[in-house]
């Protein structure tokens, strides 16, 4: 997703580490991250992941004033003719693969910036799904200084019917 | 702390429960930290009667998340170059995960790493690879 502001923020980092069940005190204490090796806080390896919450357009968060498609007073909120469950149930695919390189791990303070584009895409017949249909997007993370500091290579897969479990 | 190359070996391995019995409350937890509020992983209601699955299923980024937590405690902090995976199964409320790094090469200071995840069926659901600066 493409993001024009990323501020990288302590109380984000802790949230995220939570999140994951890290309890490693470096994502979570100042003074204890001074006596680790990289001698300050620093992101958990997937946190760059969270740059969602800064771009303004990203359509898997409710916004006010737009139609929401998950479940209120009945099960889609969407006011349209209820699909057949292709494409993985509307919430925009699953997500197949992602990757990242840290060319230098990020802090609290870093303000980033995200650009996007798109990668290969292809087709697969897959034995539980029908027809998969996978497309890969790189996304480059730059800091304040406009240096390289994570590139990040994501590949969503579309299914012709949800997955069986 | 982080790893030294002499003290590794070809095909090493390391291995960490990632979680116990996955609760609900920790996926919706990954969605409000990460910004993904898919309702596929919190809204067993649109889940189960829109999009036809048996139940919420959680982010392919929390079962990366958690086995990042793994390598870190494994490689040191800030030592990681590259980490990716696949996501080859789903994983669902109730599961429980381990996840396992093997050494695949040592070199120039490098470790190279072979990263699966799986549940308490054998199952794997995420396999992939890591890179660590070692001393």
């Amino acid at each position: 997703m493409a993001v024009e502001k990323f501020p990288v923020e302590g109380s984000h980092i802790m949230m995220f580490a939570r999140s994951v069940g890290d309890d490693n005190q470096i994502y979570y204490d100042e003074d204890h991250a001074k006596g680790t090796e990289p001698g300050k806080v620093i992101a958990p390896p997937t946190f760059a992941q969270s740059s969602a919450q800064f771009d303004p357009n990203y359509f898997l968060r409710p916004k006010v004033g737009e139609d929401w498609f998950g479940s209120g007073g009945s099960p889609t909120g969407v006011k349209r003719e209820s699909s057949s469950g292709g494409s993985g149930g509307g919430g925009g695919g699953l997500h197949a693969e992602q990757h990242f390189e840290y060319h230098r791990h990020i802090s609290p303070g870093d303000v980033l910036t995200a650009t996007v584009k798109p990668g290969k895409s292809w087709e697969k017949e897959g034995k539980r799904s029908g027809k998969l249909m996978f497309s890969e997007t790189i996304t480059k993370y730059r800091d304040q200084s406009g240096e390289l500091v994570i590139t990040a290579r994501g590949v969503g897969v579309r299914t012709e019917r949800p997955v069986d479990a | 702390m982080a790893l030294s190359a002499s003290n590794l070996n070809v095909g090493d391995t390391y291995t960490e429960c990632l979680v116990e019995d996955l609760k609900r409350t920790q996926i919706v937890q990954y969605a409000g930290a990460s910004g993904d509020y898919n309702p596929l992983h919190t809204d067993e209601i649109f889940t189960v009667e829109v999009a036809k699955y048996p139940s919420v299923f959680a982010h392919g980024m929390l079962t990366m998340g958690m086995t990042g937590r793994m390598l870190t405690n494994y490689v040191g902090d800030g030592r990681l170059t590259k980490y990716g995976v696949r996501f080859t199964s789903q994983v669902w409320p109730g599961d429980t995960l381990n996840s396992t790094a093997t050494v695949e090469s040592v070199e120039d200071g490098i470790v190279n790493l072979k990263v699966e995840t799986t549940n308490q069926d054998g199952s794997m659901v995420l396999s992939g690879y890591a890179v660590a600066k070692v001393d």
